[in-house]
């Protein structure tokens, strides 16, 4: 991790994060349009855009302040609940860790941030949104910091099969509440885009180590 | 004290927005502070941080805003807007539980009655179901 130290790999790392994202965005607007009101994948890409369009800048801080700027951006440009909710989460981030984490120091801090988004989201686990992918990601990481040469695999396929228990979920926040049963048998769209960021963020610090 | 709570109307939509604005001028009159935004930012339907904070300082008054909003988003990222507000400022903004028009049309006749910011809150409140 001590590579996050570099303003390269810090772009390496936000960038790879905002291609998922971009490169998702009509699977993700699909899924949102089966539960939602079809617009996820659309403010996501409109967000990451931005995060994009300043990664120079961004990537030049520290690492807690780039991951701030992302969370700033994301709550300035995105448009929907998303903003604030992403928003929140790399902000809470940016605040928590140190410039140069550990993988302890980042169990940490996703813990706080998993409260702040909880808290901005006035949710929990269980309710068929991202909180079920980011619960369960931060419960693998704390796992895999024993076995670090693995966690970067093991992470992102327990943030994929956590992405995938909330199809048989009825939802209870957000617009895919609305539907009730009927949002039951589709997989909700902020987990699957949850699951690509840590998927993404993974492959980058895996490439980086 | 002729101040009175001023309303924000924060939509998906900046036709509905605009149009809920007009309906409540069209009832209540010039007297109260008024603003609206509606759609994401660049376009599009959504809402956006930036013009919510920018709603809120066009209607801002001393008695406070109320915001009123309609779906999801427009209420997450009001919350978001008021937590970005310089700190004198956040605790006399609130968000309404209300439908957005009927609670708009509500707040706003009892702002001009020279209400204050929790009766004007509880007022459009009392329209929402459950």
């Amino acid at each position: 991790m001590t590579r996050l130290a570099e303003p390269a790999a810090r772009r390496v790392l936000i960038a790879a994060m905002a291609r998922a994202m971009i490169g998702h965005a009509e699977e993700l607007t699909a899924l949102d349009a089966a539960i939602g009101d079809g617009d996820h994948g659309i403010n996501m890409k409109r967000g990451f855009e931005a995060v994009l369009a300043d990664i120079d800048a961004i990537a030049a801080k520290p690492l807690p302040q780039a991951l701030g700027a992302v969370g700033t951006t994301l709550v300035m440009k995105v448009g929907g609940a998303s903003g604030p909710l992403y928003g929140t989460l790399f902000m809470q981030l940016g605040k928590a860790l140190p410039e140069s984490p550990t993988l302890a120091d980042f169990a940490a801090a996703a813990e706080t941030a998993l409260t702040a988004v909880k808290a901005r989201g006035k949710s929990e686990t269980g309710c068929k949104t991202m909180l079920d992918v980011l619960a369960p990601a931060l419960a693998a990481l704390r796992e895999g910091i024993a076995t670090p040469d693995a966690l970067f695999r093991a992470l992102p396929a327990a943030a994929l099969a956590a992405a995938d228990a909330t199809i048989p979920m009825r939802a209870v926040r957000g617009r895919a509440s609305f539907l009730g049963e009927r949002s039951i048998g589709h997989l909700d769209p902020g987990a699957r885009s949850s699951a690509l960021l840590i998927g993404a963020a993974c492959a980058a610090l895996e490439e980086m180590a | 004290m002729t101040e009175t709570v001023g309303i924000v109307i924060v939509s998906h939509s900046p036709d509905v927005a605009r149009g809920t604005a007009d309906m409540v001028r069209q009832m209540v009159g010039e007297e109260i502070p008024l603003a609206w935004c509606g759609g994401a930012p660049g376009g599009g339907l959504g809402s956006s941080v930036e013009a919510i904070m920018a709603a809120i300082e066009q209607a801002w008054s001393e008695k406070g805003v109320a915001i009123m909003v309609d779906l999801g988003g427009a209420e997450t990222n009001s919350e978001m807007a008021i937590e970005m507000l310089p700190p004198e400022r956040q605790g006399r903004v609130v968000v309404c539980n209300a439908p957005i028009v009927e609670g708009a049309v509500i707040a706003a006749t009892e702002a001009s009655g020279g209400a204050s910011l929790e009766e004007v809150k509880r007022t459009a409140e009392e329209l929402s179901p459950s």
